[in-house]
């Protein structure tokens, strides 16, 4: 679907994290961004929508979200628990 | 449409076939999958959806927008620094270098790491290794990041391992023995996928991938499925995605059950069953491919085998689309033209939820 790109990785955690099948995860995913399923793989729609929401581009842009910084964004937009950004949360106590 | 189609055999080789010709393959294709799986054959205007799909005149086909699906992979971060027996391109890179190219680069939907070797037994006593590899790389990821091998029970065979071996004990005649042996095997490779999964939970892993499980036989398919249910149990925050080997569990043992199922003679749309009830997030089909047959007759196969799978799955199916495996032809280098057909297939007709 495009990774970082569009919203392949949203997608990912939808199946991973609730065994969502794809047009499933794929609905949940549209509706949390406020977007249409039909625009998940629209790199000009999902670039923005990323940037806005801080959950990671493919680009570099310094000082952006990437990483663990968007991975703790990611898992509270789609209300999901991501096993690493647990682990780093009770470890930074937050 | 021209009556001579490019396309190729399952080794690859490119042949120009009629439209009957194709027609036939996917004919025949799709009744030895059924055959085989007492399953449904592909209906007619399925089988002339592929058949529009294999003679599209163009290089590489897709899916419409919107239709798209995502891929999870088996290690395909290590193809940038391994070699050619790892269908690999000798970068000379680090582990964390390839996944993140692959990560951001590549446009990757899902990525992985793993032990070169690819199996658990290895994985077990260099695990604090892995897990500082793991825990590193997790800080720098963004897309989900899985830790992936294969279960493979035939390490834990002599020579390689502590248990009498079964390929040697059967052309002996040895049948009981040899079923014990798995059986003691299965239970070793068990403990180890149980060990390293739990340690790898120790340090946040967003997923584990049991990858080509059943390889050597139904015992190696039990240990998996058992280490899938007890982590689930102990480590329920983490993700596993199990994949099969083959297209059926091949019968080494013949005896062992899960749930009351006997595990041997399984094709996707059973297996993904008893992969589901032990707990798996994604069930890997793999088909294996026949290079003496066109793509189109092995297309229609996989297909086949998939449409019957998703339609019995409650878990989101993903196919295996590597070299071999899926309708892909059987070489290093699957050219792109059958690889797109078969991604554009199995989605479609097959209904995929991931690749």
């Amino acid at each position: 679907m495009g990774g970082l790109r569009t919203a392949g990785d949203l997608v990912g955690w939808m199946q991973m994290t609730r065994k969502m099948k794809i047009n499933e995860a794929k609905k949940y995913v549209a509706q949390k961004l406020g977007i249409e399923v039909f625009d998940l793989t629209n790199e000009e729609v999902m670039r923005q929508t990323r940037e806005d929401l801080g959950i990671g581009v493919v680009t570099s842009v310094a000082g952006s979200p990437k990483g663990m910084r968007a991975k703790i964004k990611i898992a509270e937009l789609l209300d999901i628990h991501i096993n690493s950004v647990d682990l780093f949360l009770s470890q930074v106590k937050l | 449409m021209k009556d001579k189609i490019l396309i190729r055999m399952g080794d690859g080789e490119r042949v120009t076939l009629s439209a009957d010709e194709i027609k036939e393959d996917i004919r025949a294709g799709t009744q030895d999958a059924a055959r085989r799986g007492r399953i449904p054959e592909m209906t007619a205007p399925e089988q002339e959806q592929l058949f529009e799909i294999m003679a599209d005149p163009s290089r590489v086909v897709g899916v419409s927008p919107g239709e798209e699906v995502i891929v999870t992979d088996d290690g395909c971060s290590m193809s940038f620094y391994s070699g050619q027996d790892g269908g690999g391109v000798g970068v000379p890179m680090s582990r964390m270098q390839a996944i993140l190219t692959y990560e951001r680069a590549c446009g990757a939907d899902t990525t992985s790491m793993g032990h070169s070797d690819y199996s658990y037994k290895p994985v077990k006593p260099i695990i604090n290794y892995e897990m500082n590899e793991y825990y590193n790389i997790s800080m720098m990821t963004t897309a989900p990041f899985f830790y992936g091998a294969q279960p493979n029970l035939g390490l834990y065979y002599r020579p390689d391992g502590p248990c009498p071996n079964p390929a040697e004990l059967l052309p002996a005649g040895k049948i009981k023995e040899a079923r014990a042996a798995q059986e003691e095997a299965c239970e070793h490779l068990k403990k180890d996928l149980v060990f390293v999964g739990k340690k790898l939970a120790g340090v946040g892993c967003e997923g584990l991938n049991f990858d080509t499980c059943g390889s050597a036989g139904d015992a190696d398919f039990l240990a998996a499925l058992l280490a899938l249910r007890e982590l689930r149990q102990e480590v329920p925050q983490m993700p596993i995605i199990m994949g099969s080997s083959g297209e059926f569990v091949i019968g080494m043992h013949g005896e062992v059950t899960f749930d009351g199922r006997r595990l041997a003679g399984m094709y996707p749309h059973e297996q993904v069953k008893v992969v589901e009830a032990a707990g798996a997030c994604i069930y890997g089909m793999a088909v294996n491919t026949n290079t003496s047959e066109s793509t189109a007759w092995n297309l229609a196969r996989a297909v086949t085998f998939c449409k019957a799978a998703v339609e019995a799955a409650d878990i989101p199916v993903h196919v295996n689309v590597g070299m071999g495996v899926g309708g892909v032809p059987m070489m290093e280098q699957p050219p792109v033209d059958s690889v797109s057909r078969v991604s554009k297939s199995l989605v479609q007709i097959g209904k995929a939820d991931g690749l």
